[in-house]
């Protein structure tokens, strides 16, 4: 068991320029079942993948791999042809919002949208039309998701990660790595790990993600990191301090942060007095979550969470 | 990307959004100049100066020169001396204001140099209002945001009488809606003809911040006048960066002149760089981790003198920029390089920080620590480099390392 995607998810990709190409490649090396890609002015193509298999992923495959990808002219096209319940989005910002109100049109369980730098205003609009649809969308600006050994969706590299009983959800790419990396290292490994991606206006958000790891019969605890900006770590604090039965931990990151200045990520800016990381790590601790004090720490503050709800 | 008072007034003129007549002025004789028109144009013989500078709290601050002189100046002396009085008040003005340093709260003890004045026409206030659009992160809309605490900053207004602001979000499918707009105005107390233009106002100022992709506008104060009209007597209008590329009108506003040099020069190599006030220089892939290494440097005793992002898909051409950039600042006492490679690969990395050493040089210590993607190979070049370089384990290893070199 896993959240949102596991080895029988059937994806397709939208968006097969440089990057969106580059991933699928690494996606079908990890064992990820990409069965489609979108292209209108391709349609009718096949795209070909091949190359040594990254034994990091789905066990139980040949050394090297050789697929043929059939592309397609729309995301419903490719759905009514491959069956596919979930989408990765690689294209470019001007079109992505576009991309992904698609992808939920042609009714997919999950979109994945990677890329980075989609105007707010589009996503605004992508968001309320995704108001009444069931598509569940993670990100945009996100590493994607992975369920360890089983299927990979986005630009994280397979080899850190490894199968286990920790749920991992993140604003923040390179340090969900940090994160899982250090999950790997102290035995722990992963169900699932998510970055739900570091704009103002996204899909899915940690409560979201903590409700689908409490329910996940192998998700032990979860990990959520989070940064500087919004309110979205301390609803989530509320949302643990009422419902959550599994232990967490978490690192916020950004103390040193000046207000007003924007951190890299759209969404990470203290503006208005609010969204500090002190005001998130205090919400978080009254919650009992166990708030690594530094990135280094994150993997011993789950296992202290961990031991303190006797699961070590 | 933020613009002056005076482009953003430009900007909402054209879309019928009510403003004061106003001239932007460089010089002491434009600044002159503009003060006849725009006497006779609206009949009142006050003038307004207005510092153009891109932060907030213009008219309690003082300019370091004129500590006598405030960053937003009302000539009262046409109304007894007419024109001639008042252009010589204007003049007097001018000459200290321009090129002077202006402090407010917002710009910090150093200040900013005042390249560009605003004259505007005196307005008779009835009434002082606020009034803005962003964004509500919770609902994923924007949102109008209205106070009849004019004047004052918002965020006092919201700490000490949160039951003062009113709120009114968007749906993007529609827009801000008649009665929306006419709830605000009413909230607001504003009747008749100004309760008419009010509702006008707002859902002018609404449509224009979406149109133009803002991230903020903010118009404090929003005035009534004793006429019963509705104008933005400030304006303040800032663009969300992933759309300025819809934008080249205002893009072309953009004034390099307000903004930190090196940021400027990252943001031409695509590099997310901030400066800060520390001696410890970082360079870092992604976002969460940057800002989490400034974290921990500060966590081991240190002072972070950057925030630097060189992202994901960064070239060894890319990596050298950045070091250059850091190597640059005079208060950079030692350099951390930290680095989890993903999609980066650790050996472009180790590439790009040997050909930076070989150019600029390396006057301070370095400590690098590299993780993930091909790092046996990224190790493998700075090894053989022979570059004086101190490896990490991982990043409290780096940083506390870094620490006691610089010490």
């Amino acid at each position: 068991m896993s959240v949102l995607i596991d080895k029988d998810t059937d994806v397709i990709v939208q968006g097969m320029g440089k990057t969106g190409t580059f991933h699928t490649d690494k996606a079908i090396a990890y064992g990820t079942r990409m069965v489609g890609a979108v292209h209108p002015s391709r349609a009718g193509e096949t795209e070909v993948f091949e190359g040594e298999t990254d034994h990091s992923g789905v066990p139980g495959r040949d050394d090297r791999y050789r697929v043929e990808l059939p592309i397609y002219r729309s995301v419903a096209e490719a759905v009514a042809e491959t069956g596919a319940t979930a989408s990765v989005v690689y294209v470019p910002p001007p079109f992505a919002a576009d991309a992904i109100m698609e992808a939920a049109d042609a009714a997919l369980d999950v979109v994945i949208c990677i890329t980075e730098g989609i105007p707010v205003t589009d996503m605004v609009r992508a968001k309320r039309f995704l108001e009444d649809k069931a598509t569940r969308l993670v990100g945009p600006n996100c590493p994607g998701v992975i369920t360890p050994a089983e299927c990979k969706i986005g630009i994280m590299p397979g080899y850190i990660h490894t199968p286990g009983r920790i749920g991992v959800v993140s604003r923040s790419g390179t340090l969900t790595y940090e994160a899982v990396f250090q999950l790997t290292n102290n035995g722990l490994g992963q169900t699932t790990a998510i970055g739900i991606g570091g704009d103002p206006v996204n899909g899915t958000n940690f409560i979201d993600c903590l409700a689908m790891f409490n329910d996940d019969p192998v998700t032990e605890g979860v990990i959520m990191i989070g940064e500087i900006g919004g309110t979205a770590e301390e609803e989530a604090a509320e949302w643990i301090a009422a419902n959550m039965r599994k232990p967490v931990a978490g690192f916020i990151a950004g103390t040193t942060a000046p207000a007003g200045k924007r951190m890299g990520h759209a969404g990470a800016i203290i503006s208005g007095g609010k969204g500090t990381a002190a005001d998130k790590i205090a919400a978080l601790k009254a919650a009992g979550v166990v708030v690594a004090p530094t990135p280094t720490d994150m993997g011993a503050a789950m296992l202290q969470a961990m031991e303190a709800a006797g699961r070590a | 990307m933020k613009i002056h008072e005076y482009q953003a007034k430009e900007l909402m003129q054209a879309r019928g959004i009510a403003v004061p007549m106003g001239r932007p002025a460089t010089t002491v004789d434009e600044a002159v100049a503009a003060v006849r028109p725009l006497i006779e144009a609206s009949g009142n013989p006050v003038v307004v100066v207005k510092s153009q500078i891109h932060a907030g709290g213009r008219g309690k601050g003082r300019f370091v020169e004129h500590p006598d002189v405030a960053g937003v100046n009302v000539v009262t002396a046409g109304i007894d001396g007419g024109v001639e009085a008042a252009e010589a008040a204007v003049r007097s003005l001018a000459e200290k204001m321009l090129g002077s340093t202006l402090v407010t709260i917002q710009t910090g003890p150093e200040g900013k140099t005042v390249n560009r004045l605003y004259i505007e026409q005196g307005i008779d206030i009835a009434r002082e209002l606020y009034l803005s659009v962003l964004l509500d992160r919770a609902i994923s809309r924007n949102i109008v945001m209205a106070s009849t605490e004019g004047g004052t900053e918002i965020e006092v207004v919201a700490a000490e009488t949160p039951e003062k602001i009113l709120r009114e979000g968007i749906d993007p499918a529609f827009g801000m809606l008649d009665f929306q707009a006419a709830r605000i105005a009413s909230g607001l107390g504003l009747e008749g003809d100004a309760h008419r233009n009010g509702v006008k106002f707002v859902k002018a100022l609404t449509r224009a911040a979406v149109e133009l992709d803002t991230d903020l506008v903010e118009i404090n104060p929003l005035v009534v006048t004793t006429e019963g009209t509705v104008m933005a007597l400030d304006g303040k209008m800032s663009f969300e960066a992933n759309a300025l590329y819809r934008h080249p009108d205002v893009q072309e506003m953009r004034d390099l002149s307000e903004e930190d040099p090196a940021e400027t020069e990252a943001s031409e190599h695509d590099l997310s760089f901030i400066k800060l006030d520390g001696t410890i220089g970082c360079m870092v892939n992604g976002a969460g981790l940057a800002m989490a290494t400034m974290d921990i440097i500060k966590y081991v005793g240190g002072e972070p003198a950057n925030f630097l992002d060189v992202g994901g898909g960064a070239t060894a051409d890319k990596v050298a920029a950045a070091f250059k950039i850091i190597t640059k600042d005079p208060n950079v006492k030692g350099i951390f390089i930290n680095i989890f490679g993903g999609i980066m690969r650790c050996d472009t990395i180790a590439e790009g920080v040997v050909s930076a050493v070989k150019e600029v040089g390396l006057e301070v210590p370095l400590v690098v620590r590299l993780e993930g993607t091909n790092v046996d190979l990224g190790k493998r070049i700075l090894d053989e480099s022979g570059l004086d370089l101190v490896s990490a384990d991982d990043m409290k290893d780096g940083a506390q390392k870094i620490l006691e070199l610089t010490r």
